[in-house]
């Protein structure tokens, strides 16, 4: 096991040092993912109150916010970024059935609006 | 004749992807690391799903904005929403930033940098159990638990709009339901990244990596640490701001 760690690394080591993390490259990670945040807050709490029976595009707006963020910290902190495709696409391609999840339920929740009116 | 059959088998196996090494070029646990996560995942999935479906059928639902515009363990009760949940957040990324700065500690053998990291990411992870108690305290306090919901006229300062009491009753039940379980489920992660970071930092201590020659299972729980901020994203998302 110990040699194959080392093999590993030693193959990491070759072109990894543009691809690894930096403590410089860390840090603006982390400056970005505040950043999302803080845009978060500015609509939650200056730009959603303007509208009384909330806008259209506020929620999708968290949404893609939280899917940027959800980015950074897989590709970047999780060094998803930097392993071989056939790791990403594995971890990847089977989130997409959530996909699949998230239409069958939002379906079914109208059929249960239309339920309570019978 | 023997010979030439293991010759053979050897050849074989010398591509990835045929046995011979690993394709994804990550030692097992990592990848076992990876596919837990990915279980995990769907199971969060699967919890914000059904919550998000409910609410989707909800005729009305609890305003986050006035539900969570409290600062618990401070004296402010009302008109700041967001703030206290914006605390949590911030503590959360931030320890996943010493996580990963533990990690690049470890690339470079730095075992007394690796340690302070951690402690700092295990720190992190205290500051969050005890702002997530403070918050459950609250919402205890104010009648919300798993199948309690506040008294009537509690309740309606939770509402905007012309709300029913029927309408209310239900869909606290349901708010309170799925915040304590989707919470507490966060939660109960955060306390294990916390013990296990707590055991990989004593083995760091003990000197078990450096002996090893790699800093490499620092990495594996950092994985799970940063999984778990993930997971608060979401759950901040549409706890908090939706």
């Amino acid at each position: 096991m110990s040699s194959e760690t080392t093999t590993v690394h030693a193959e990491g080591a070759e072109h990894g040092e543009h691809e690894g993390m930096t403590k410089k490259r860390i840090l603006k990670i982390f400056y970005i993912l505040t950043a999302i945040t803080c845009v978060e807050f500015f609509i939650a709490l200056v730009i959603a109150p303007h509208y009384k029976d909330g806008a259209v595009w506020i929620n999708p707006a968290y949404i893609v916010l939280t899917l940027l963020k959800a980015y950074f910290i897989v590709a970047f902190f999780m060094h998803l970024k930097f392993e071989k495709v056939g790791l990403a696409l594995a971890i990847i391609v089977p989130i997409l059935f959530i996909i699949g999840l998230i239409l069958v339920l939002t379906n079914e929740s109208h059929y249960w609006i239309g339920l309570r009116h019978i | 004749m023997s010979t030439a059959v293991t010759q053979h088998v050897d050849e074989v196996k010398s591509t990835p992807g045929s046995g011979g090494r690993s394709p994804f070029n990550v030692e097992y646990g990592k990848m076992m690391m990876w596919f837990f996560l990915l279980s995990d995942a769907f199971t969060f999935s699967s919890l914000l799903i059904s919550y998000g479906a409910l609410r989707f059928s909800a005729p009305t639902w609890p305003s986050p904005s006035l539900v969570f515009q409290s600062v618990p363990g401070t004296s402010i009760e009302h008109g700041a929403p967001l703030v206290f949940v914006g605390i949590m957040t911030f503590i959360l990324i931030a320890s996943s930033v010493t996580m990963v700065l533990a990690v690049e500690a470890g690339h470079r053998n730095a075992k007394k940098e690796v340690v302070t990291w951690m402690l700092f990411t295990i720190l992190g992870g205290l500051m969050f159990l005890s702002c997530q108690a403070l918050e459950w305290n609250h919402l205890h306090s104010e009648g919300f638990w798993w199948g309690h919901i506040p008294t009537k006229e509690v309740m309606s300062e939770f509402f905007k709009g012309n709300v029913t009491e029927g309408q209310m009753a239900m869909t606290s039940h349901q708010f309170a339901n799925l915040f304590f379980t989707i919470t507490g489920f966060h939660g109960f992660h955060v306390f294990s990244g916390v013990v296990i970071n707590i055991i990989i930092t004593i083995n760091v201590l003990l000197g078990t990596y450096a002996k090893r020659g790699s800093y490499l299972m620092i990495e594996k729980v950092g994985l799970y640490w940063h999984f778990v901020d993930l997971v608060w994203v979401f759950v901040f998302t549409f706890f908090y701001l939706v």
